[in-house]
């Protein structure tokens, strides 16, 4: 099987529905001419002409207003925003026209458009360039929420996404986009709404989703040199999300931890942990607890930057005290 | 409107509790107050009321099986009132006991605090005591249940003392447990429901409440309490003279020599105060008034009735208010208010010919006074000669973390002095 980039799977993804489906079209900044700002438009001006692949000015509440229209009226769009936090200025498109447009129009305009870009913090893009927005979005009756971890998970959530036909928020990564994972060549998709358990162990169940998969994996790999098994459940979609294979694992291994990108506070962490307690109140040996940013705005300086994000060793240190190894 | 009918924990120390006799059979009618049924708790037998109007429709348990604090035992509710939604909802309503809702409170820490049954009915979901509960991890407590664990007899590993899952494995591979069931993960029967006879030249006995009680609280008490002895010996002379005298002026006046050792023990408390208290962990409750506890030996075993203010109260109250105590103890009439609130303890045993002994503390107190028999002692009289004195030995025992070896040598001085000299107990 190829191993290609993340970036290049969106690519692919990009690609191959566009070729599939003459109602798919990408808008956006930079996206054209450009290639996009982190390149995942690579070639699809040249491929598709400037009908389908559009440049559009720096007016985030504009262009997706025009991506919802463009839906009334039965094309497909993918939007992309530079980054989940310029999306912050078309928020009003996202949450009170794409999300309830269907439900508003008593079901006579379906609303099958996809808003992506990358989500999360990056390297020193300080306090409002580093925001992880998933708890945001996946608040929202009417949005699909899907996080891809993988190179795997992106082309197959992105196809997914695209042939959904209600508003799907795709947030990538940018520190994913240069990662390399095997992906087909042929046409798949990854369901929405469905986890993966990226690796099988006894002892504790780590629950996480979006770049915090690998996170999850590189601690995993640590914690087996202790002897220590751990499930690592990528949750892939948050909204609507896999209960299921949230509550199989726990009740596995009686004990986990939620480890996410975004802040404490209502967090997609919190979801998690009301499920467990839930559907596995019986089961639980330990509290579960949660590895998540500080709750403070994302610091400039380096190394507070790097003690504000949930990383290997806070997460390994929370799977060792549900263990009551510490 | 139906009322659902709780086992209610009837004294501060109850976890499960064995239902005597139902005193209403269903299709009775009853009304709020009405006593329901008799119920053994660890300490006395005790009346479980009605608590709603109506006819008592089920009794889910029978006669004669113990059941956990919080378990549905029955229904009351209209005559023609459909209950089925009840009976499938109370998933507590199986008899058998769970070891997850024990929880064994410790001795009431605030003897202020009155011992009433709790004001509503304890629900299946929150079947243990508010305080003191057994601290366990929901997997442990399941766990425990399956493979019938006594909870509240294992030490938790986990932070704060949590029993968590591989204390339960532990305990299993100790043998602590019974078999574990079954795959279908019934629940496991309680060990031994009847005594077993066996070939064997022994005879299994299943564990009474009273005697599970007292188990639990001693070994609480020998566990962690670092505890010392003083003995002292106590010349009685003066205090048979003074029995004998009292005696004469009729049967009003009569005490006995226990009597006196209680009346001097409550004045040598207010005396020294340091010993007059409980032992609360993070601090100590030093009393203002002496609560003091009489140890009672029952048919059932033991128990320890309080006499309330003793320092306040002169040897006649305290002589009759001490038989009121043993007789009920011994008729198990003993209501929970008065088995509870002891500052300081004093257990005998010389009308059974015990020289001296030690008493285990009974916590939160911070001593015990053993007392042993009277005897006739030969003693070299001061002109060489000899006499015959009477002789009392009594024995403190001293939690070391609150009386020290003075502390309580003093407290036995003055106790000394008293005895000795009982005429000061009147002045």
């Amino acid at each position: 099987m190829p191993i290609i980039t993340y970036r290049e799977a969106l690519n692919q993804a990009l690609r191959e529905e566009m070729a599939r489906d003459d109602r798919v079209f990408l808008m956006g900044e930079e996206v054209a001419v450009y290639n996009g700002a982190y390149k995942v438009s690579k070639g699809l001006l040249e491929e598709f002409g400037e009908m389908r692949v559009v440049d559009t000015p720096i007016t985030e509440l504009g262009f997706a207003g025009v991506g919802v229209g463009a839906a009334m009226v039965g094309l497909r769009p993918v939007v992309e925003f530079m980054t989940w936090n310029f999306a912050l200025l078309a928020i009003d498109q996202v949450v009170n026209a794409a999300a309830k447009m269907l439900y508003m129009s008593g079901g006579q305009y379906p609303m099958p458009m996809v808003f992506r870009g990358p989500n999360g913090a990056a390297l020193q893009l300080s306090a409002q360039h580093s925001q992880a927005f998933e708890s945001w979005l996946a608040h929202i009756p009417g949005l699909k929420v899907v996080t891809p971890g993988t190179p795997y998970d992106a082309k197959g959530l992105l196809k997914a996404a695209i042939r959904d036909d209600n508003p799907v928020i795709v947030l990538e990564g940018e520190m994913l986009y240069n990662t390399k994972g095997e992906v087909p060549d042929e046409d798949y998709i990854v369901p929405i709404g469905v986890a993966d358990l990226k690796r099988e162990g006894d002892h504790c169940s780590i629950i996480t989703n979006g770049k915090m998969a690998l996170v999850a994996m590189q601690a995993a790999d640590q914690l087996a040199k202790d002897g220590i098994r751990v499930d690592v459940v990528d949750l892939r979609t948050v909204r609507p999300m896999d209960v299921d294979a949230i509550t199989t694992s726990v009740r596995k291994t009686n004990r986990a931890v939620v480890l996410e990108e975004g802040w404490e506070i209502a967090g997609i962490g919190a979801q998690v942990v009301d499920y467990v307690q839930r559907h596995c109140f019986d089961d639980l040996d330990a509290p579960v607890l949660r590895v998540h940013q500080a709750d403070v705005p994302m610091p400039y300086a380096k190394q507070l930057e790097k003690s504000a994000k949930p990383d290997v060793a806070k997460t390994i240190a929370a799977v060792r005290k549900v263990m009551y190894l510490d | 409107m139906a009322t659902k009918v709780f086992m209610e924990a009837l004294s501060p120390t109850m976890e499960e509790g064995r239902l005597v006799s139902w005193l209403k059979q269903e299709g009775d009618a009853v009304k709020p107050g009405d006593v329901l049924a008799e119920v053994e708790t660890d300490k006395a037998v005790m009346e479980l009321a009605a608590r709603g109007e109506g006819v008592l429709r089920k009794q889910l348990v029978a006669a004669g099986t113990t059941a956990a604090v919080g378990t549905l035992v029955g229904i009351i509710a209209g005559a023609s009132e459909d209950i089925a939604a009840l009976l499938g909802g109370g998933a507590a309503a199986a008899p058998a006991p769970s070891p997850a809702a024990a929880a064994p409170a410790p001795a009431a820490t605030s003897p202020a605090t009155p011992p009433a049954a709790p004001s509503v009915p304890v629900t299946p979901a929150a079947p243990s005591a508010p305080a003191g509960r057994v601290v366990a991890s929901p997997l442990a407590r399941r766990l425990a249940g399956d493979v019938g664990v006594d909870l509240g007899a294992l030490h938790g590993s986990g932070p704060g003392g949590r029993i968590v899952k591989r204390d339960i494995e532990a305990a299993i591979a100790a043998g602590v447990a019974s078999a574990p069931t079954s795959a279908g993960g019934a629940t496991a029967a309680p060990r031994a429901a009847v005594p077993a006879r066996t070939g064997a030249g022994f005879r299994d006995e299943p564990l009474t409440q009273i005697r599970k009680t007292i188990a639990r609280r001693l070994s609480e008490s020998i566990g962690p309490i670092p505890t010392f002895y003083l003995t002292a010996e106590f010349d009685l002379s003066r205090a048979a003279e003074m029995r004998a005298a009292a005696a004469e002026l009729g049967d009003a006046y009569k005490f006995s020599f226990n009597d006196l050792i209680l009346k001097a023990t409550a004045t040598a408390l207010t005396k020294h105060p340091e010993v007059n208290a409980h032992w609360l962990g993070d601090k100590i409750r030093y009393f203002d008034a002496v609560h003091l506890g009489m140890a009672v030996a029952t048919d059932d075993g033991l128990i320890v009735p309080v006499i309330f203010d003793a320092n306040a109260k002169g040897m006649g109250a305290i002589s009759a208010e001490a038989k009121t105590l043993a007789k009920k103890a011994r008729e198990r009439k003993l209501k929970p208010e008065e088995f509870t609130g002891s500052t300081f303890s004093v257990s005998n045993l010389g009308m059974m010919q015990i020289d001296q002994f030690t008493a285990i503390i009974n916590p939160p107190e911070v001593g015990i006074l053993a007392v042993g028999a009277i005897e006739d002692k030969v003693e070299v009289a001061p002109d060489g000669g000899f006499i015959v004195r009477k002789k009392l030995r009594v024995t403190m025992s001293c939690d070391h973390r609150v009386i020290d070896g003075a502390v309580g040598a003093a407290f036995l001085q003055t106790l000394r002095r008293l005895v000795e000299n009982p005429l000061l107990l009147s002045l």
